[in-house]
């Protein structure tokens, strides 16, 4: 039964596609765990629902509408630049807001239910052809445009005063890696579903780095957790008929909690915080004597 | 051609209605320490912002080599701490090259230069044995002494420092304060140090700025750290006491929003 379905094009196609989504995903990833823009992400996601319900009520084809929506939310979460509790607060309303749209769409639309719930929970083995060729191209741009800004990317994302003053312009980076963001999770939808982007964005990124304090290396094992689960919850999907999310969310997860585990029982050489007293903050000042 | 290196004119910085400075002038000659002290909310962070470029001045201008700052000159930048998360996935190491080449595009290896010269930086810090380190993981100090490392890696033409000692325990205080102060007299690249304590960094300070609330003094620490001058400053009286070669200052008004612990109110320079 596996070896039939091996053989068959439609399996050779998600493989690919699974392969294409899962190394965009794992790459970008490493920047959105840097940034803290788990919760972006998801509400990118979600926006980019929204996006494909106004498209199959207009009739278009979801996919257009997903990459709108995603890539309008990603630019003006860019160029708002928000930082902490604003940006968490913001991001919410909208995210509420725009899911309540996607709602009164769904609603509307006289369509196959099946078009929503495959946007909700993902069709990876329903990619055809063109779809394959469509998600390569997307991956190609984002990839290029992660190696062009790697460096003021890392930058920025870890130390943005010393980067601004270095030249690294702020604003139009955090616009570029929303836009990197938001054509990512359009991919990611195709294959995982807008509820569980995060599973392969966030949740790869975040085993590497617990990992290694390697950048370069840390951005190739999620690229790799995130291929593992992505193929292997395909593969498994294959022998059981169950959804194929399912199997991604819990291989990816269970990498995660690998991944705490190896770290805290590692050897503590050099990695234990030594906290030096926080009251060497200041010399003492003797203004009582 | 004068040997100035850093050059302030005129400069006016007012946030709405509020005016932090008006008219200040000063120039850093090669070598030069200059301290800047003065309570919370009297723009000294704003000051370094203005001569990194990254925040314009209401009126009047700065240079750096006679450029406008941000175009040509390396500038070496020490902000406030920010304790970085535990789960920032980077090396010390990898933190410091930042300082080369983190704000370039496209994809490069290090040339053998280049890392050499990382390595000798992170040993003059007394980085070396946590090189390979996780950043995150790092304590305070340590963290602290990365990014006097990453400054200290471009090259820079001028260091601005925010406060580099904040949480630095006793020795590494006085590490950090030899390590700028060598950088200043061997390659003569002078050195704006905003502070809060001025005492721990008295020896080897040429000259102090001091900024009130409105108004700015600059001269030696004997000159501007007097009870006169820092009482017409705060138009309060106002008492500098040297106690064990300690100078410590009595009377200001309390600084608000400033997280320092000081009995009564007062304020160690």
């Amino acid at each position: 039964m596996l070896t039939q379905l091996l053989a068959q094009h439609f399996v050779h196609t998600a493989f690919l596609a699974g392969a294409v989504v899962a190394v965009v995903c794992g790459a970008i990833g490493i920047f959105v765990v840097a940034r803290g823009a788990s919760f972006a992400v998801h509400a990118i996601s979600e926006l980019g629902f929204t996006g494909a319900a106004a498209a199959l009520v207009a009739g278009v084809d979801p996919v257009i509408g997903m990459m709108s929506g995603s890539l309008l939310v990603g630019v003006v979460l860019g160029l708002l630049s928000l930082r902490g509790r604003e940006r968490d607060s913001a991001i919410g309303a909208v995210l509420a807001f725009g899911l309540g749209i996607g709602v009164l769409l769904l609603s509307l639309y006289q369509g196959y239910a099946t078009e929503a719930t495959n946007l909700l929970f993902g069709s990876i083995v329903g990619v055809s052809d063109s779809q394959l060729r469509n998600l390569t191209i997307v991956a190609v741009i984002v990839l290029a445009g992660l190696a062009a800004a790697f460096r003021p990317l890392l930058f920025s994302s870890v130390d943005p005063e010393v980067a601004e003053s270095r030249g690294v312009p702020l604003r139009a980076l955090s616009v570029l890696t929303f836009v990197l963001i938001a054509l990512t999770t359009a991919e990611a939808i195709q294959v995982v579903g807008v509820l569980l982007v995060l599973t392969l964005v966030i949740t790869p990124a975040a085993a590497a780095q617990r990992l290694t304090g390697r950048p370069g290396v840390a951005l190739l094992l999620s690229i790799a957790i995130a291929l593992v689960s992505t193929e292997g919850g395909i593969l498994l999907s294959l022998e059981k008929p169950w959804p194929t999310s399912f199997f991604i969310a819990t291989i990816s997860f269970a990498a995660y909690l690998i991944a705490r585990v190896v770290d805290a029982t590692r050897p503590a050489v050099a990695r234990a915080p030594r906290r030096e007293p926080a009251e060497a903050i200041e010399t003492p000042t003797p203004v009582e004597l | 051609m004068t040997s100035e290196i850093v050059s302030v004119k005129d400069l006016t910085l007012r946030f709405g209605e509020r005016t932090l400075w008006q008219n200040m002038n000063f120039e850093l000659g090669a070598g030069e320490f200059l301290a800047v002290l003065g309570p919370n909310g009297t723009g000294k962070t704003s000051l370094l912002r203005i001569l990194l470029g990254i925040l314009a001045p209401t009126s009047g201008r700065v240079a750096v080599r006679g450029r406008p700052p941000r175009c040509c000159a390396a500038l070496g930048y020490i902000p406030q701490q920010r304790i970085f998360d535990r789960d920032t996935s980077l090396r010390a190491r990898d933190f410091v090259r930042l300082g080369v080449d983190g704000h370039r595009w496209g994809v490069s290896v290090l040339s053998r230069k280049q890392r050499e010269r990382i390595d000798g930086v992170l040993a003059e810090v007394g980085a070396s044995s946590f090189a390979d380190a996780a950043m995150g993981r790092l304590s305070g100090g340590e963290q602290q002494r990365l990014r006097v490392a990453q400054a200290l890696v471009s090259d820079p033409a001028v260091l601005l420092a925010d406060e580099p000692l904040l949480s630095l325990d006793l020795s590494y205080q006085r590490i950090i304060t030899e390590l700028l102060d060598s950088r200043r007299r061997r390659f003569g690249t002078p050195i704006l140090f905003v502070t809060h304590d001025i005492n721990p960094i008295l020896p080897v300070v040429d000259r102090v700025l001091y900024l009130a609330p409105g108004r700015w003094a600059i001269g030696t620490a004997d000159e501007v750290l007097t009870s006169e001058v820092l009482s017409s400053l705060y138009e309060t009286e106002v008492d500098v006491l040297r106690v064990r070669g300690r100078i410590v200052v009595v009377g200001t008004p309390e600084d608000h929003g400033s997280h320092h612990v000081h009995a009564h109110g007062d304020m160690s320079v």
